[in-house]
């Protein structure tokens, strides 16, 4: 039974509807908001039901390759041919399945966190776009068509964090995502350019079949190829070094943060590098530095976490941590587990910021109704807030027990599966590195459940740090909203449940949930080719960890480690006195470091940002006005008008001068032209 | 005699030139360049003689264009004198740089 | 429809029209009262568009051979004949001409307010020249119409201009006349080698093609040609009239001058530079200094456009690194390279076009350019806001639109050859975002706090239909770009092929002997079957 694709194309172009009515709307008739409302979440919901569709269609085919669905020729150039198909895999299949998915729910969340907003026919119209580029981004069957995507995640991202634009801070942040990413897209293009030289071709297919052949395992090409797609990873996917953008877009709505900015766009790198997986697993060094990089950012983030106090930073800096995480698994060649991780994240990180979306909701009508100048995202102003918000306090501490690590709960085994990866890889040559990964990944774990622990007793617990007035004006947000939360939240428990490692599988109490790497199998078709030229090169892998001990044991003791980070940060956390925030004194010490993130966009600030723009300024003045347009320019100008001034001092309008000069033209021509001609 | 009429035919000329280098009143330099002129004409009529009969009609034509040229001459010089009221060409630089 | 064109009998007088048509328009416009001026120069270009249109069914993009060509003398001994003809590369760069300049003629409609009929004549006389010169066929013709159309655009900024016009103009005119009179010189060289060979004047670009040159002469030749175009494109550092010019030009002299009259550059490239001078068009050095002015044009302006405080001389300058993109897939020597160079131009006059006629509509709300003066009009003006940033993102290249098109296959086709240029190029997609989305910023996002700005109108009914079509061009392009790539394809081939044979082995002087009148017929003329 062959796989029949059903309406593959109408899955991506509903949201483009979406936004071409929401944008007119938007333009006309802004007061409307009965259309967005409807025609917002609605095309995002017959996407999905179109891909449960083809999802279902596919879990019972099976297909072994991947279904190109052709439209038509985007880019014919001699030998370059640009097809604007899609191509339907189980991998993309998957992601288009999440980003409808939690794609809808949060349209859903939208409509109740935006409705007082006068932009309401505007944003749908952005997150509709949105939706299609990033649909764009999965399904593309070419590099170029993928990158047409890329890039417009990217725009939508920079409209929606900019969503309040009176703003500056707001403007700013998204210029600043914007123009980091573009960096990273600066990388993609040029692997683009190297791919086409190398394979002659950019469509996925042809180019992972060319690539055995046309690269040398290890060679230079094909790692400055991964490495310069891992550039544009780092952009899309905030990875040091370009993570930075990350957490200043929090500006934009929340909504968006958990969409764009934590669920769907910021894992494209992960899916890319798992997409041309082939490529990757050609060069071993790219892979290393994939994982590496991955490792550190999971870490070094996870540390900013610690010390931020507005509950979205927390987030954002977990989200980076996070995509770290990822990486790991990516990078080291585990892509089902890498992509395993993408999806339960995608769950309990867009349900944190949906809660976080609530609490602040909440705060924010609270301290509107005495129009208090307090900061409604600063946790230090929160405080006892389970009280009012009973279902996001449930909800939220789900996706916290989630991304914590906690059995059963989603992130518990896909967290654990990265780990577990990068341990079983540390033989043979890179023994090292995986080892000093899995060290790191292993401490990030551990401050992950702290930051989170802290960012939920210091938001829900203890007493509440508003004042009366305020406080009675908190209250849980309406069904729209904590709807969305309560599915996610299910999400966050089930969703670890279709890939449980079969060692865990096999163990008491903790293997009592069903389906063993069910995911795992699924996305084999897709991740095969990879795994094959893995296999051939390097060595198999470790039954046990570096330090001893199989999967079991380990996945026990990062349980282990996580809940009792919890209960030992959840006495320690609540013992600590907060004060508002605008009574606090501004951390000192390390805490300070950590407060103001390691100084690194003060670092970019003063080695690039300022650099560049001082050289722009010099340039100008110095180069183009003093140098081109002054001297040569300019002075040729001047050069010839000298020789003109000079010229006309003759012309002194003296009949005598002018008749001396013919004279002496005269006397010139007798003495010396006259002799020589005659 | 050829060469003593080419010789006055010189100097006539050598003072024409003289006085329109260096003289200023615009009539003056009027009556030098009719000078010069003559000079030619003197020169023309002289070798004429040795050569033929080509130079007195030269002579003719020089003289028809020096009648035009005293003509249209002064009638600038009058209708420069009356807009500034001097016929000294220290005055009349208009065509300065 | 074909079969309606070759009845009447299109493809027979059509460029004669399109190159006449404005002149005659020109007069009528001279003659009408000035009141209806402007409403007869729009109806003069819309029916020069109507007319243009049916260029591209009738076009045959299966042959590389010159299209609607006809020959006419005109000074015989001289061998100058009037020689039109269309081929892939120019028949867009016409459309485009045509396309932009009704849109130009209506956008100017409230931005002209003195000596209304002069400046419109002035308008036609322009199209007239630009049109000439892309489908000449005749040097002679060809340096005709690229001279004529100084003169228009000399007096567009001139008269009409803001503060320093007359500065500007007769800088423009002086660094292009510079240029092209060297040109002229190494036309002329051409003309008599070719005589010196064959006994015969002659000025037809076929005939040209034919002189066998030997490398010092490409080299000198090459340098001559070379300069008067690298000073229309503008290549860095011949650019900096550019922005002089477009910051005192009048709107619509702006949209001209960008989206159309640099494309002379970049067409003089393809049309004259490469194939008539193979060997110094791929001699390492020559082409590695054009290069690096290429890349310097997309790197260096762009980051000198960062910093720019006037919004119409940042464009202007980006205007130079978008050439950057053009002069890099031309010298790439490969088709992408090329077809992303023509896509690059056609993108740019659609982009750029529409970004200064965007700005002439802001100057004519607040009469100022300085990006401080503005700060949060997206939220007085969004439909003007939404229109701006469809059209900065276009011009940094945003995929799904035109330039992205242009600048990949631009970058692709570099990187073929020349990958280091290639990669170093690519950099610019980072600065297009260095200087544009500061100054989208700073115009309509921030706050909304200047008093002045608070109750700025949205486009009006007539702004709106002059930019509808440059959006949609842009969009359409990048969306769905394979009928321009198809209808270039053949003719860049060609081009490529030309180069390649003769640069290997220049050819023998065939058919040279034969007399005038047959060689005249030799220009190929196909017609529609």
């Amino acid at each position: 039974m062959t796989f029949e694709p059903t309406l593959v194309w109408a899955i991506v172009l509903l949201p483009l509807l979406g936004f071409v009515v929401n944008g007119v709307v938007a333009l006309a008739a802004p007061e409307r908001k009965i259309v967005p409302t409807i025609v917002g979440p609605a095309v995002i919901a017959i996407s999905f039901a179109i891909a449960l569709v083809n999802f279902f269609g596919m879990l019972r085919t099976g297909p072994e390759t991947a279904v190109i669905v052709p439209g038509y020729t985007w880019i014919p150039s001699g030998s370059l041919q640009v097809e604007a198909s899609l191509q339907l895999d189980q991998l993309s299949m998957l992601m288009t399945l999440i980003i409808t998915g939690v794609g809808f729910l949060i349209h859903l969340y939208s409509v109740g966190y935006m409705h007082a907003d006068k932009g309401y026919a505007r944003y749908f119209a952005y997150i509709n776009l949105f939706v299609f580029f990033m649909l764009l981004l999965v399904l593309g069957s070419s590099f170029p068509l993928m990158f047409v995507g890329w890039e417009g995640v990217g725009l939508c991202s920079y409209l929606l964090i900019g969503f309040w634009y009176t703003g500056k801070v707001n403007a700013d942040a998204g210029k600043k995502a914007f123009i980091v990413n573009r960096i990273g897209d600066f990388g993609f293009i040029v692997a683009m350019l190297m791919i086409f030289a190398n394979t002659g071709s950019l469509s996925f297919q042809s180019v992972f079949a060319a690539a055995p052949s046309a690269f040398t395992y290890g060679g230079a090409v094909v790692t400055a190829i991964t490495l310069f797609l891992f550039l544009g990873a780092t952009g899309k996917s905030a990875q040091i070094p370009l993570y930075v953008w990350l957490p200043d877009a929090m500006a934009g709505p929340t909504p968006v943060s958990a969409l764009i900015h934590a669920a769907t766009m910021v894992t494209a790198g992960v899916y890319m590098v798992a997409r041309t997986g082939v490529l990757f697993a050609l060069a071993p060094v790219s892979m290393i530095v994939v994982a590496g990089i991955g490792a550190l950012t999971a870490l070094f983030a996870a540390t900013i976490g610690l010390a931020q106090y507005d509950i979205k930073k927390v987030l954002a800096y977990s989200t980076v941590s996070q995509l770290g995480y990822m990486f790991v698994g990516v990078g080291v060649g585990a892509y089902s587990a890498g992509i395993f991780h993408l999806m339960t994240h995608a769950f309990f990180k867009a349900l944190l910021f949906l809660g976080s979306g609530a609490v602040i909701h909440a705060m924010h009508e609270a301290l509107h109704h005495t129009h208090r100048d307090w900061d409604a995202q600063d946790m230090r102003n929160m405080g006892g807030l389970r009280r009012y918000l009973p279902i996001t306090f449930v909800t939220m501490w789900v996706g916290t027990l989630a991304i914590a690590g906690v059995w059963p709960f989603a992130g518990f085994f896909s967290k654990d599966e990265i780990i577990w990866q990068v341990a079983a890889r540390a033989v043979g040559p890179f023994r090292g590195w995986f080892t000093l990964y899995w060290v790191m990944a292993l401490v990030a774990a551990l401050l992950t459940a702290f930051y989170m622990t802290r960012l939920m007793i210091m938001t829900f617990h203890g007493k509440s740090r508003l004042p009366d007035e305020e406080r009675h004006h908190l209250h849980e947000v309406p069904w729209v909203m904590y709807v969305p939360l309560v599915l996610l939240a299910v999400l966050s428990v089930l969703g670890g449940w279709i890939n449980v490692p079969a060692a865990i599988g096999r163990m008491p109490v903790l293997g009592w949930v069903p389906h063993a790497e069910w995911l795992h199998h699924w996305l084999e078709p897709v991740t095969a080719a990879a795994e094959r030229i893995q296999a051939a090169n390097l060595p198999a892998l470790s039954e046990t960890a570096p330090f001893g001990g199989g999967e079991a044991l380990w996945a026990l003791v990062s349980f282990a480690i996580a809940v009792a980070t919890i209960v030992i940060a959840s006495a320690v956390i609540s013992r600590v006195e907060y004060r508002p925030a605008l009574e606090s004194a501004a951390p000192a010490g390390f805490r300070r470091v950590l407060f103001r993130k390691w100084y690194v966009d003060e670092i970019y600030d003063a080695l690039v940002v300022r650099p560049v723009i001082r050289a722009s300024r010099w340039l100008w003045r110095w180069i183009d006005q003093g140098l081109i347009d002054g001297v040569l320019v300019n002075g040729a100008a001047r050069l010839s008008r000298m020789v003109g001034w000079f010229g006309s001092r003759l012309q002194t309008g003296q009949i005598n001068t002018y008749a001396f000069a013919v004279v002496l033209g005269v006397i010139f021509l007798f003495l010396f032209v006259f002799p020589r001609l005659f | 005699m050829l060469t003593l009429s080419l010789v006055l035919a010189a100097i006539l000329f050598a003072i024409g030139v003289l006085g329109v280098v260096i003289r200023r009143n615009a009539i003056i330099l009027f009556m030098c360049v009719e000078l010069m002129l003559n000079a030619a004409n003197l020169a023309f009529i002289a070798l004429s003689r040795a050569v033929g009969i080509e130079g007195q009609v030269f002579v003719f034509f020089v003289i028809s264009v020096a009648a035009a040229e005293a003509a249209v001459g002064l009638a600038i010089i009058i209708s420069i004198f009356r807009h500034i009221e001097t016929v000294d060409i220290k005055n009349f630089n208009l065509l300065r740089w | 429809m074909n079969v309606f064109l070759e009845h009447i009998h299109f493809a027979g007088w059509a460029l004669h029209f399109l190159i006449w048509f404005p002149l005659v328009g020109m007069f009528g416009v001279l003659l009408a009262p000035e009141a209806v001026s402007k409403r007869l120069a729009l109806v003069v270009t819309l029916v020069e568009f109507i007319v243009s249109i049916p260029l591209w069914p009738a076009f045959n993009p299966a042959t590389a051979a010159f299209q609607f060509a006809t020959t006419m003398p005109w000074i015989r001994p001289w061998g100058i004949y009037y020689r039109v003809g269309l081929d892939g590369i120019s028949l867009f760069l016409v459309l485009l001409t045509t396309f932009i300049m009704p849109l130009t003629v209506l956008g100017s409609f409230r931005y002209i307010t003195k000596r209304e009929r002069t400046f419109y004549a002035m308008m036609l006389l322009l199209e007239t020249g630009i049109v000439g010169v892309f489908v000449a066929l005749d040097l002679f013709l060809f340096f005709m119409f690229w001279e004529v159309m100084l003169v228009p655009m000399y007096f567009i900024i001139g008269i009409w201009g803001g503060e320093r016009r007359v500065y500007a103009a007769i800088k423009f005119f002086l660094y292009t006349t510079f240029g092209s009179l060297l040109m002229l010189v190494a036309i002329l060289y051409m003309v008599f080698k070719f005589h010196a060979l064959t006994g015969e004047y002659s000025f037809a670009y076929l005939d040209l093609l034919q002189v066998p040159l030997t490398y010092r002469e490409q080299i000198w030749l090459f340098l001559a040609f070379g300069l008067a175009f690298a000073i229309k494109v503008p290549l860095f550092p011949f650019h900096t009239w550019l922005p002089d010019a477009h910051v005192e030009a009048p709107t619509p002299g702006s949209v001209i001058l960008a989206a159309v009259l640099l494309k002379m550059g970049g067409y003089g490239f393809l049309r004259f530079l490469l194939p008539f001078f193979p060997q110094a068009s791929t001699a390492p050095l020559l082409v590695g200094i054009v290069l690096a002015f290429g890349l310097a044009g997309i790197i260096y302006t762009a980051w000198v456009a960062a910093v720019q405080p006037d919004a119409k001389k940042l464009i202007a300058y980006t205007s130079v690194a978008h050439m950057g993109f053009v002069v890099l897939g031309i010298f790439a020597l490969t088709v992408q390279g090329l077809q992303g160079a023509m896509i690059v131009m056609l993108s740019h006059g659609a982009s750029t076009g529409a970004m200064f006629l965007l700005l002439g509509m802001l100057y004519e709300r607040r009469h100022t350019r300085e990006i401080a003066a503005f700060g949060g009009l997206a939220a007085v003006m969004p439909l003007f806001a939404t229109v701006f940033v469809i059209t900065a993102l276009a011009s940094i290249g945003l995929p799904g639109t035109s330039g992205f098109v242009g600048e990949f296959l631009s970058l692709i086709g570099t990187f073929l050859t020349h990958p280091w240029v290639a990669l170093i190029g690519a950099s610019g997609v980072i600065f297009a975002a260095y200087y544009m989305l500061p100054m989208v910023q700073r115009i309509w996002f921030n706050a909304l706090d200047k008093p002045e700005n608070q109750t700025l109108p949205d486009l009006s009914r007539r702004e709106i239909v002059v930019l509808a079509p440059l959006v949609a061009a842009m969009i359409w392009i990048g969306v769905y770009p394979k009928p321009f790539l198809d209808a270039t394809q053949t003719s860049i081939e060609e081009l490529l092929t030309t180069v390649e044979q003769r640069r290997i082995a220049p050819p023998p002087m065939i058919g040279l002997d034969a007399p005038p009148a047959a060689r005249a017929g030799r220009l190929v003329v196909a017609r529609q079957p």
